[in-house]
């Protein structure tokens, strides 16, 4: 049977007698959503300082000599993959799927975000090999401060996916939990988000005016 | 790479001690920063003997430590800023000391004189004034909008700990080994390894990275709360105008705190990895670094002003019994500022190497600042036109705010113009503005918030007396030290000299100094104030929580507030609701039925996360590595050890609050109201007779 639309968050199912959970899970949600913003200024940041020191190479290794367009594209297949799969996390949720669905997508997304970061480290060990390290020059640095800080987050995200699975395993579908879930499915778009812009600023901008 | 350690406790050695220096060296310099020492090692041993002596472990630990009360929380705050003010203005007297003391080189030696004006600006920022502010806001806020606790309770504690954790790192380095030189802005190449390779400017750079955070912590936590737990009813435009500033505060923290963070983390890439985004070689380029400062450094003096601004406002529309004047254009004006404070960054380099054109853009985004803040005070004087005023401490210290913070004001206005500032660029002229619009600006604003708002948080008066001695001393101690200023300014002294040599500054720099002394003496007032009134509160107590028949919701409950605020949670009909409440006779309502109330449980995390923290700046600092490696696991571990509890609230059961509700509302019925004369006497005990015109 369809519940009736009477949510804030309708992917939440937290049932109608549930006003003050309902509410609550909207306090948090709206707080996590004001936590990305803050973060999305750090990242608005290191892209700006990426495209003043795009030129700054100092005679070291630029983005020619670099930048492996295969794994990029690699990396961005199996991330935005990886969308899709805590999007159907979030599916198995709305739709009062059992639970194993839940951890099950969590499972894929946990493999898929370990495999682009996987790629993301070779790739940095290739550059290294080239000559393209931090030390070397002020554009690299900013790579370094980017593309890293970029993986840093998708690192957290894995973490929180392990915690989140093994909480989902020992405590159910609390109201607590159904709200985390919703989160983590943002802060995993979040980055999704980012990658596409760098991509296109870092990659492609790169390697267009570098 | 700075100097490598590589023994088991880093760079860590005797040499790190200045007691050394004292031994290899004995002079006044080593003399003073050996005293500095003695005081913070002095003041732990005495913190922590009458804490044992008095067996007040358990009930600070129970009661204050692990509490996740907005209120407390709040309290300590301020109790935290205090501590760091009077170091900062000990700091500030030795420092007008060392400038007094005549044409020549002073007692000190200038690598110390740095240390001092470093530790002094990065302590009166972020370690009193942010905590100061968002003492009283965490205090307030929920009182005001008719909630129960702010958003994020166990994430307000956190914020708290990791405030408290980064101020420590500024004693642990007068302790061990020594603060940066350069100065609170922390300007690279100077501060890179090339030049600095020290362990100065690590110690600033972890305080603000972590001090960062929880700062940035704060302002989601509060954003959220105002948006999302207003009482039913509480519209935007019902807001007590402190409200209004905290959101907008909130909103420049979100926004603001970032570009520091960026800043100050690429510096210690940088420093400890050997990258280039400041150096001057490899295509490093510090401009990157002056930009970002100040990204996040114009919003922060906003972030800083605003909730005074917001303080001014409820102090002089109470103490004047009346409504706000311009309600609404205040409330553009706040949100103006907010946005423009934005546009400004580049006016703090002027000189810096950009066109002349940028210059004049950011030259006239400055000047346009000055209309809404303009407009405040217009609006300020208009609602203390015809008002019934009272002379009370919070309304002397917000006269003297209104009439030096417009010399400060104008004189920003004459720094805003590129071709001046040319001029008097890194002059004393322009710490005399910034002391000029900060101290009237935000200390006087903090200390008038505190008096006004000390009664509902304690449940007695301060001592008035000492409160006007205090309003005196804080205005001429002012006065005499930084108006000077302005005139050796543009006489060309530049700031941050520990040595001069024209002798016409020397008349000035007496003045300075005398003023200096002032300025403690009114430090110190403050002290024998809360000493006097904690000695003779029983004759101020105020149970009812209503001393000055003010407006706004925080009157409406007994002072102090139960842990759970409001026993029934307010329906907003007003703008000023509690006073329209007066006005009409049902203030204090009896409820029909009580419910169950929820409020957070304790939890050690912030504790746990404060002293973590401490262990691991003092670790990177001092580059152990292993130390540093072995805390990260532990932050991590406690932080996702405490996801996995299920329990984070207690529920106050129905009967319990009915019981505490009723015996406040029989003191209610049995206290004789008092008029405006007598609120300063001992029968003033809470409950106000309104009297002369209705503020509505």
């Amino acid at each position: 049977m369809k519940r009736a639309p009477t949510h804030s968050y309708p992917g939440l199912n937290l049932g109608r007698r549930h006003a003050s959970a309902d509410k609550a899970s909207e306090v948090v949600t709206f707080g996590f959503w004001v936590f990305l913003m803050s973060d999305l200024v750090y990242f608005g940041l290191m892209f700006a300082i990426y495209i003043t020191m795009i030129d700054a190479q100092a005679g070291g290794p630029g983005p020619h000599e670099l930048f492996d367009l295969k794994s990029i594209f690699a990396q961005t297949l199996i991330l935005l993959t990886s969308s899709l799969t805590v999007g159907l996390a979030m599916l198995a949720l709305k739709y009062n799927l059992p639970r194993w669905r839940i951890v099950f997508w969590f499972f894929v997304t946990l493999v898929l975000g370990l495999s682009f970061l996987v790629l993301e480290i070779r790739d940095f060990m290739a550059m290294a090999d080239k000559g393209g390290v931090p030390q070397r020059s002020g554009f690299l640095s900013a790579f370094y401060g980017l593309v890293p800080l970029h993986g840093l987050h998708v690192t957290a995200g894995c973490i929180w996916l392990i915690v989140l699975g093994i909480q989902l395993r020992i405590f159910g579908l609390t109201d607590l939990l159904m709200s985390r879930v919703v989160r983590l499915a943002l802060f995993w778009h979040f980055l999704d988000l980012i990658w596409i812009g760098i991509i296109t600023i870092v990659y492609f901008g790169g390697l267009t005016y570098g | 790479m700075t100097t490598n350690g590589s023994g088991f406790f880093g760079r860590l050695n005797w040499d790190a001690f200045p007691i050394t220096g004292l031994i290899q060296n004995p002079n006044t310099n080593e003399i003073v920063a050996n005293t500095a020492a003695a005081i913070v090692i002095v003041g732990v041993i005495v913190v922590v003997g009458s804490l044992t002596w008095f067996r007040l472990w358990g009930p600070l630990w129970r009661d204050w430590l692990t509490s996740a009360d907005h209120k407390k929380i709040g309290i300590m705050y301020i109790v935290f800023a205090i501590v760091m003010l009077a170091r900062g203005v000990l700091e500030g007297v030795v420092m007008r000391a060392q400038q007094a003391a005549g044409p020549g080189d002073g007692f000190l030696e200038a690598e110390h004189f740095a240390e001092l004006f470093s530790t002094h600006g990065t302590i009166m920022i972020f370690f009193v004034a942010v905590p100061f502010v968002f003492g009283l806001a965490n205090f307030l806020i929920p009182l005001m909008i008719g909630a129960r606790d702010v958003a994020f309770p166990v994430m307000n504690q956190i914020s708290l700990g990791l405030t408290v954790s980064a101020g420590m790192m500024l004693m642990v380095s007068l302790v061990v080994g020594e603060f940066s030189t350069g100065g609170w802005t922390a300007y690279p190449p100077y501060t890179g390894a090339a030049f600095n390779p020290g362990v100065g400017p690590d110690y600033w750079i972890w305080a603000i990275v972590v001090s960062g955070v929880g700062t940035t912590l704060t302002g989601i936590n509060f954003a959220v709360t105002i948006y999302k737990l207003r009482a039913p009813g509480m519209k935007f435009m019902r807001l007590p105008m402190y409200c209004w500033t905290i959101i907008c505060s909130s909103i420049l923290i979100v926004f603001a705190m970032p570009p520091l963070g960026v800043a100050a983390l690429m510096l210690a890439a940088d420093r400890y990895l050997d990258f280039h985004f400041f150096t001057n070689d490899l295509g490093g380029n510090m401009m990157n670094y002056a930009n970002m400062f100040w990204l996040f450094g114009h919003p922060e003096v906003y972030l800083l002003v605003l909730p005074a601004y917001g303080i001014y406002s409820e102090v002089f529309a109470t103490f004047s019994a009346k409504r706000l004047y311009g309600y609404n254009s205040l409330v553009i004006a706040t949100m103006s500022i907010a946005v423009l404070s934005f546009t400004v960054w580049l006016h703090h380099f002027f000189t810096m190497g950009q066109s002349a054109l940028i210059n004049a853009v950011f030259g006239i985004a400055t000047m346009l600042i000055a209309i809404p803040t303009g407009v405040k005070v217009y609006d300020w004087m208009a609602t203390l036109f015809r008002g019934r005023i009272r002379f009370s401490v919070p309304m002397l210290y917000g006269l003297s705010f209104l009439m030096l913070f417009v010399i400060g004001g104008l004189s920003g206005v004459i720094l805003a113009n590129p071709t001046v500032d040319y001029q008097v660029h890194n002059t004393l002229f322009l710490v005399a503005h910034f002391h000029n619009v900060l101290l009237p600006g935000v200390l006087f604003g903090l200390l008038a918030g505190y008096n006004y708002w000390f009664p509902k948080a304690f449940g007695f008066r301060l001592n008035e007396f000492w409160g006007r001695v205090s309003v005196a001393l804080w205005t001429v101690g002012f006065m005499l030290t930084f108006l000077p200023l302005y005139f050796v300014g543009l006489m060309g002294m530049p700031r941050r000299s520990f040595s001069w040599e024209d002798p016409s500054f020397h008349p000035y720099m007496i003045v300075a100094v005398v003023g200096a002394l002032i300025i403690l003496a009114a430090l110190l007032s403050v002290i024998v104030q809360l000493w006097v009134s904690i000695r003779d509160r029983e004759k101020a107590r105020v149970p009812v929580g209503d001393p000055w028949d003010a407006h706004t919701l925080e009157w409406s409950i007994p002072a102090p507030p139960p842990s759970y605020n409001f026993a029934i949670i307010p329906h907003v009909t007003d703008r000023d609701d509690f006073a329209a409440a007066k006005e009409r006779g049902n203030a204090y309502p009896s409820p029909d039925a009580y419910e169950d109330i929820s409020v957070p449980l304790n939890t050690g995390i912030g504790f746990s996360l404060c002293v973590l923290s401490g262990v691991w700046m003092f670790a990177l600092v001092w580059l152990i590595w292993w130390l540093a490696a072995l805390v990260t696991i532990f932050m991590l571990a406690t932080f996702i050890a405490w996801t996995f509890k299920a329990e984070t609230e207690r529920v106050i059961p129905a009967e319990e609050v009915r019981k505490q509700h009723e015996a406040w509302l029989d003191l209610v019925h049995n206290s004789t109201p008092v008029d405006r004369d007598h609120e300063t006497a001992p029968e003033n005990r809470g409950l106000a007779r309104p009297d002369l015109e209705a503020v509505t």
